[in-house]
């Protein structure tokens, strides 16, 4: 086992830049999720650790090896890739042992850590089948077993539960997460869905645009994200933005309904802010309420345990999850009034000023 | 009434297509099997039989036609030519068309498509046009009246086709699985000879069936290439068996069937993969 640091890393293909100088620390048997939306350069970032894409520029060190120059084969490093990659004409178990084989590990012992880890994947019963006779789940477990069987320091994870149906991918999220908790593995995992970053990562790096928005824990960026990429990125439904403007009363929205702040922000008064609420700390009031912004019913959408509700409000519209069920009909007016000291402003620049 | 309508005759049911189809393939096999059947048949018939009753059947232990052939002809030596010369060419051309289809396929670079295009030009221009610079080429070589002379040439001939077919093939499989066979410390030649050539078989039986049938029986480059005796291959050879005045026609068919028989096995024995390559990817 061991950490990873990844330097000022830079990638670009041509004139064209894909990261534009990471650093991410990785500390030894940590769970690390790399997670933002397509093309954000997540996948090239994991590619780079495993020595599949070249190193425009930086340093990316595994254990106290920096591995820049160090082809793959040599980083100690398994990978478990978005189609699975098995190898269509070997069994399970050859697929398992193929690493060892070209390492020379003797075939006794090749055909003993492949039972092992088979074993410990339920897998015992399938290691004569080819991987065409498999179901996706069954290959998923394979993929990972390739990877167990090498006992390598670094895990890398490329969006390797995408191809599965919803349920399946509920079950693996599980199976996954216990399987690093028992191996105490440094893992790397890709993904774009943020709800898989935030039930199973130790550490989350969200990433946007080739650069790092911000690194930490789960609920740390639930709680305090950095800029509004990061609070619009994490949370399912996602944060509401209401533009307007800091005055003394507290915030105004173009409508002119005002929402008292808790704290005062550290920026002069009349300048432009973004209010950002998330849809369960949205309260529904009878219309007329003060500190409450004045809305419209929509959409409803009851769930079973809870009920979202779009609304309209002037110049846009929000959402509100309420964690029971209501009688709201659409086209029934209402107002909304936020749960203290559960919003944040951000600047113009996007950037989270204050929690109020 | 009611009895009446009983008793109609049912309408007509219509021939179906398939059936139809059934009886055209049936005939046409016959009419494809015919002359082989005859050439076999004939071997074993003396030149008076054949004549005599062209399509009796022959009685079967009459086997000194094939005796001769292979005991008071040169036919053995024609034989090992021609399995020499169509076997180096088609290992040649399954060795360098799958190396040249996978860097072709593989390896991004500028030259990529001009490459490819090259090759494809191989297979728009007939060798033969250029068959006199050919003959002066090889002929500066040293290699006229060799087994080489052929090699050489054949594998140049099948060359495009093979890159082609190969380059296409390998393009159509996920490089995920090179990624991991990378990861899982495989050097490149390894992923070539494990990972790649075990999925690239049907590709490889279409390459060597399409060029080792009109290798095995090219008359044309022997003709023009060899003259000594101990290099002539089969198609070359047979024709010492025509005599200006008189033929030996049982001898002729007995050896024209054992000039036929290895190409026909081996069309055989390779025929599953080559239809599983001609139709991989129709379905699915």
């Amino acid at each position: 086992m061991a950490n990873v640091s990844i330097r000022d890393v830079r990638k670009s293909f041509g004139p064209v830049s894909i990261i534009k100088g990471v650093d991410v620390d990785i500390q030894d048997g940590e769970f690390v999720i790399l997670v933002g939306p397509s093309g954000c350069g997540k996948s090239t970032l994991l590619r780079m650790i495993a020595g599949l894409e070249d190193i425009t520029d930086g340093e990316i060190r595994i254990g106290s090896r920096v591995v820049n120059d160090i082809p793959p084969k040599d980083r100690d490093i398994a990978m478990v890739f978005q189609s699975y990659a098995l190898y269509p004409h070997m069994t399970v178990a050859e697929n398992m042992a193929f690493s060892l084989r070209l390492k020379g590990v003797p075939k006794a012992e090749q055909g003993k850590r492949v039972q092992e880890a088979a074993a410990s994947l339920g897998l015992t019963q399938l290691l004569d089948r080819y991987p065409r006779q498999l179901s996706g789940g069954q290959r998923q477990r394979v993929a990972m077993g390739r990877a167990i069987v090498r006992d390598p320091q670094v895990f890398l994870f490329d969006e390797p539960l995408s191809n599965l149906d919803a349920k399946l991918r509920v079950a693996m999220r599980a199976e996954i997460k216990e399987l690093h908790q028992r191996l105490k593995t440094t893992t790397v995992y890709v993904t774009h869905d943020q709800i898989e970053a935030m039930t199973m990562a130790d550490k989350i790096v969200v990433m946007h645009d080739g650069i790092v928005e911000q690194v930490g824990a789960p609920l740390e960026l639930y709680d305090r994200p950095a800029n509004r990429f990061v609070a619009g990125f994490i949370g399912s439904p996602a944060m509401n933005f209401i533009d307007g403007r800091l005055e003394k009363a507290g915030f105004t929205l173009a409508s002119g309904a005002v929402l008292s702040l808790g704290a005062q922000p550290p920026v002069p008064v009349g300048a432009k802010l973004t209010y950002g609420i998330r849809p369960e700390h949205l309260q529904v009031m009878s219309p007329g309420e003060p500190d409450s912004i004045p809305a419209t019913v929509a959409v409803v959408e009851p769930t079973g345990s809870d009920t979202t509700l779009m609304v309209k409000v002037e110049g846009g519209s929000l959402t509100v999850l309420l964690r029971e069920r209501c009688s709201l009909k659409p086209g029934e007016a209402i107002a909304l009034r936020p749960v203290s000291h559960q919003s944040h402003l951000f600047d113009e620049r996007g950037r989270r000023i204050a929690s109020v | 009434m009611t009895t009446k309508a009983m008793y109609s005759p049912a309408p007509p049911r219509p021939i179906s297509f398939a059936f139809l189809a059934q009886i055209i393939l049936i005939m046409n096999s016959f009419i494809m099997l015919y002359p082989v059947v005859v050439m076999v048949f004939s071997a074993f018939k003396s030149t008076g039989e054949i004549f005599e009753h062209p399509f009796a059947l022959p009685d079967f232990t009459q086997v000194q036609n094939f005796t001769r052939v292979l005991g008071e002809t040169s036919m053995p030596t024609y034989f090992v030519n021609s399995i020499i010369v169509t076997g180096t060419s088609i290992v040649l051309i399954l060795v360098l068309g799958t190396m040249a289809g996978y860097a072709v396929a593989r390896y991004e670079s500028r030259t990529n498509t001009f490459i490819l295009l090259f090759f494809l030009a191989g297979l728009m221009l007939p060798l033969k046009l250029a068959v006199i610079p050919l003959f002066i080429l090889l002929r500066d070589l040293n290699l006229l009246d060799s087994r080489w002379s052929l090699i050489v040439t054949y594998t140049a001939i099948g060359l495009p086709s093979a890159v082609f077919i190969m380059a296409g093939f390998l393009r159509s499989l996920p490089s995920e699985l090179e990624d991991a066979a990378r990861i899982d410390g495989a050097s490149e030649p390894r992923i070539m000879w494990s990972v790649m050539l075990p999925l690239a078989r049907p590709p490889m039986a279409i390459a060597a069936i399409q060029n080792a049938v009109p290798i095995w029986n090219d008359f044309f480059f022997p003709l023009v290439f060899i003259q000594t005796d101990d290099y002539k291959t089969l198609p070359q050879g047979l024709t010492t068996f025509m005599g200006e005045y008189t033929t030996d026609w049982g001898m002729l068919f007995a050896g024209l069937t054992i000039a036929a028989a290895p190409i026909t096995l081996l069309y055989i024995a390779l025929s599953r993969q080559f239809i599983q390559g001609m139709t991989a990817g129709a379905v699915k």
